[in-house]
């Protein structure tokens, strides 16, 4: 595998998130469905062409917010494992931005908590998207 | 007097030009005081106020949140991962 590990299940990656070592991570015989969600970096913000995208995070913040996605689906649904990795630093076109993964016995448990878990994400977890475009740079606000 | 870490992100960051403050505060201070002093320093920092949530050691607070000594707050913008 190259880049980042998967070693816990909740990480802020530096570096090239590999989807399929999370997809594994998470696999368990005891689940029925595997629920994965990937958010990738799109080429067009608001009718302009995006050359590339950077993170920050609040890392130890961020860290805690994201455990606490974890511990409050697992009160909401019958979750076997749980998977967040967000990625930090500059992101080009078509990289991953985000994996979140859930697997469970039944399907409706791991849809509606991987759901619930990037809803959330999007939310509270303290990271921020800046934009850059071949005449500037934005800092992305989807207050409204 | 109490000392508390101030911890600046993305926009906020860039309005205020810097990543970190420290504070010399009164014992008992609030969250406010905090947020007072920012939008003394800088006024473009005012116009954010309502968009901003506060965090004391990771966790989210109310402005009348009472701060202790070496607390890390930290001003957070509209977030905007994922």
């Amino acid at each position: 595998m190259r880049g980042f590990q998967v070693q816990s299940m909740i990480e802020i990656a530096g570096t090239e998130i590999d989807a399929l070592a999370i997809l594994k991570y998470v696999g368990d015989d005891a689940a029925g469905a595997i629920d994965i969600f990937i958010g990738t970096t799109r080429n067009i913000s608001n009718e302009k062409k995006v050359l590339h995208l950077e993170f920050e995070a609040y890392v130890p913040m961020a860290r805690k917010k994201m455990q606490e996605i974890e511990k409050e689906i697992r009160t909401k649904w019958n979750i076997i494992k749980f998977c967040i990795v967000h990625r930090t630093g500059k992101v080009r076109i078509g990289d991953i931005n985000v994996v979140i993964a859930v697997s469970s016995a039944h399907r409706r448990d791991a849809f509606e908590a991987c759901r619930y878990a990037i809803d959330t994400l999007k939310k509270n977890v303290p990271i921020w998207k800046k934009e850059f475009f071949e005449d500037g740079e934005i800092w992305v606000d989807e207050r409204n | 007097m109490m000392t508390v870490h101030v911890k600046l992100f993305a926009m906020i960051r860039d309005v205020m030009e810097n990543n970190e403050m420290q504070f010399l505060l009164e014992e008992n201070s609030s969250v406010e005081k905090i947020l007072e002093l920012l939008s003394e320093k800088n006024i473009r920092f005012e116009e954010w106020r309502p968009h901003l949530r506060i965090a004391v050691n990771c966790e989210y607070v109310s402005s009348d949140f009472l701060l202790s000594n070496n607390d890390e707050v930290a001003i957070i913008p509209p977030v905007s991962g994922g």
